[in-house]
């Protein structure tokens, strides 16, 4: 069989997806003896002119530049792989998204502002079609592993949508509510093994919400511990922006999708 | 001789970020000399702005993965220093003890993964994993050690978890500690081959001559502490000291016509961070284990070729492993006290007050000094922030050497003179990700 040839993009991001992958020690070369590694811009000079097998993209989408960019890798890739809350939910880039994009330009860069184009933020299957998502900020790197498993054998993968709640169960931490904090667990995506309630933080959501939240449960929980919804809603618009702001504008559609 | 060059390098490889070199030369003279930031802007000052403090670090962390740690301690230094808190001793070990493993990590990353395949001349590392395999692999097994020490300490490296203002969600156990000495100290015999291989590399084949002395900044200090997470001061080669309250007045932001980006510049025409910048300064105060690598590299004087950035980075890496190693011992013997754990949410508001204020964080993050500036309001919510990345201050300085080295190799082919600049560039390291967030970046519209 003829190794896949696969290639690592970013957009609007960090970057911090990508080094994980440099995180995975040894294990990461034996991912690079089954695949044909073809560009990844931050370890590589090599380019690569051909067709992607798999393309595997970081970051939102931000800047007109990026919507043409990401359009052409699509078009020269046979599966696409999202990966990071920035790509897959629009995540901290979002929040942008809660200002007037001119008055943020402004206070961020002054009277250079104008040499910036913005466009609203937008996760990568606002754009073009995704095929996999890996969720989480950072991503998970046994769950990317998972992932890349899938898409190099053409295996559909899902993303577990039940609440992180779960996973902090049968982690046996104690319930942050029981403390008196708020945390987003209770509607987040699980598949992170509740990383940061492990260690000793709350859940703030980067994996997205689940399809379909259990909202009066929620609500009963906010109303059991007297907790303030205003205060839950602020906490949820740090990576939920893009979705929270798509569903109230949808009759708007001006976060159509485009092929 | 008259003679014209002229560079474009769109999309700059192997450096965190984006970044595109013009160079045009015209009958033998330098006409135009750029380092262009194509990154996309994200805005992380403007959104700041309504966020409670304790929010700050989860957020600005996310500036950039490969600085994640320093972002964050320089983000709560910030925080702390405009709501009045003072860290315990406990508290302030510990997070120098992450500040040592993210600039181990990152340096590691930049010599093995993105410098190497320069010298080795190759394009990447991929190349390398064939003809140098055991390379490779202790590189990936360094990085893995600090990814690995990490993950105990604070959750995981890239966006830590367990670091907040005030201290640490989750302190370590005390088998916690034995295994992260465990893990740092079977680091020591692949540093050592670290230092054989680079010492085994030959001027000028591998490191390029040239040489231009400029304004070294960084953090000083008043006792013996090589200054990395606290300072006195921020201090210059020339001798000036600065208040980190009046960060302002070192880096005095301005713009220049050839170039795209706004500058810094404090007594010279240039200065420049990181770790060269740290060893002339500092150089004296570096742990014992570290000097001796100093000395077998011969850094053990002023350096001024920008190029022998990397020789410092592992001059460092040798600092920050045996210093890392110090804190634990000094951590095992003394025990942790478990009553400083921190209770997130909003049990932090009782047990941290806030109050209005203004704080500046400055912390030697891998690549130079990093300012986080916040005002805060009654609540402890974000009015003002402003952020000074150490890539930012160092363009200028970058351009400066550039206009120097250009007309000394003019006489070498366009592809040599292109590879020459990127090394330049790379030497430096630069972190075009975090520092695009907050650069006045003028395009050139053609």
């Amino acid at each position: 069989m003829k190794a896949p040839k696969i290639a690592f993009f970013d957009f609007s991001c960090c970057e911090g997806c990508q080094l994980q992958m440099a995180n995975l020690g040894d294990f990461l070369l034996d991912i690079l003896e089954i695949v044909d590694l073809v560009e990844f811009r931050e370890t590589m000079s090599e380019k690569w002119e051909g067709v992607y097998d798999l393309a595997v993209v970081e970051g939102s989408i931000t800047t007109p530049h990026d919507v043409e960019r990401i359009k052409k890798i699509r078009q020269r890739s046979k599966t696409l792989i999202a990966y990071g809350s920035c790509a897959t939910i629009g995540g901290i880039n979002g929040m942008k998204n809660n200002f007037d994009l001119r008055e943020i330009k402004n206070y961020t860069y002054g009277e250079e502002a104008r040499f910036f184009e913005t466009i609203p933020t937008r996760p990568v299957h606002e754009v073009v079609q995704v095929d996999y998502f890996v969720h989480g900020c950072p991503i998970y790197p046994p769950e990317f592993v998972e992932v890349l498993k899938c898409a190099l054998n053409d295996l559909p993968y899902s993303v577990p949508d039940v609440a992180v709640c779960v996973e902090c169960k049968f982690n046996e931490n104690v319930c942050l509510y029981e403390r008196g904090i708020t945390c987003l667990g209770p509607i987040t995506r699980a598949g992170c093994n509740s990383w940061c309630i492990n260690n000793g933080n709350l859940c703030y959501g980067c994996r997205g919400i689940v399809t379909n939240p259990n909202r009066q449960g929620f609500k009963d929980v906010l109303e059991r511990y007297h907790m303030d919804l205003d205060f839950i809603i602020k906490r949820m618009d740090m990576y939920n922006s893009c979705e929270l702001l798509l569903k109230s504008n949808k009759t708007e559609n001006n976060h159509g999708k485009e092929r | 001789m008259a003679k014209n060059v002229k560079i474009n390098v769109e999309y700059l490889t192997r450096v965190e970020g984006h970044g595109n070199i013009v160079i045009n030369v015209e009958d033998g003279s330098l006409k135009e000399c750029r380092l262009e930031i194509v990154e996309s802007p994200r805005f992380f000052e403007g959104m700041l702005r309504g966020r409670s403090i304790f929010e700050a670090q989860h957020i600005t962390s996310r500036i950039c993965g490969i600085c994640a740690c320093g972002h964050t301690l320089t983000s709560i230094q910030a925080a702390e220093d405009a709501i009045g808190f003072t860290p315990s001793i406990q508290t302030l070990k510990l997070r120098q003890l992450l500040l040592n493993m993210e600039i181990l990590d990152s340096h590691i990353l930049h010599i093995y993964l993105l410098v190497a395949p320069d010298l080795l001349g190759v394009k990447s590392f991929v190349p390398l994993i064939d003809t140098h395999n055991h390379v490779v692999r202790r590189a990936l097994r360094m990085k893995k050690t600090c990814n690995d020490v990490c993950d105990i300490l604070v959750g995981r490296h890239i966006h830590p978890i367990s670091c907040t203002v005030g201290g640490f969600t989750k302190l370590p156990r005390e088998k916690n500690l034995q295994a992260m000495l465990n893990l740092l100290e079977a680091m020591i015999p692949d540093l050592e081959q670290t230092v054989e291989l680079v010492s085994s590399l030959k001027f000028p084949e591998f490191v390029p001559e040239f040489e231009r002395d400029t304004e070294y900044v960084g953090l000083v200090s008043d006792n013996g502490e090589y200054p990395l997470l606290t300072g006195d001061a921020i201090g210059s080669s020339e001798g000036a000291r600065m208040d980190k309250k009046y960060y302002k007045k070192v880096t005095n932001e301005f713009v220049v016509p050839y170039s795209t980006a706004k500058h810094t510049r404090w007594n010279r025409e240039s200065y420049m961070v990181g770790a060269l910048a740290r060893l002339n300064l500092n150089y004296n105060k570096l742990c014992p284990e570290a000097k001796k690598m100093g000395d077998i590299l011969g850094m053990n004087r002023k350096v001024t070729n920008p190029y022998l950035n990397t020789a410092a980075q592992l001059v460092e890496c040798a600092h920050c492993l045996y210093h890392g190693i110090g804190i634990l011992k000094d951590l095992m013997q003394t025990g942790i006290i478990y009553e400083e754990e921190i209770v997130v949410g909003l049990n932090e508001q009782k047990r941290i007050p806030v109050k209005a204020g203004s704080g500046v964080g400055a912390v030697e993050v891998p690549r130079g000094i990093l300012f986080h500036h916040y005002e805060i309001d009654d609540n402890g919510r974000i009015q003002n922030a402003n952020c000074v990345i150490p890539t930012g201050q160092n363009l200028n300085n970058i351009i400066h050497d550039m206009i120097k080295l250009v007309p000394e190799i003019l006489n070498k082919s366009e592809e040599e003179i292109t590879l020459l600049l990127e090394m330049l560039v790379r030497a430096y390291d630069p972190c075009i990700s975090c520092s695009a967030h907050f650069l006045n970046v003028k395009f050139v519209r053609q």
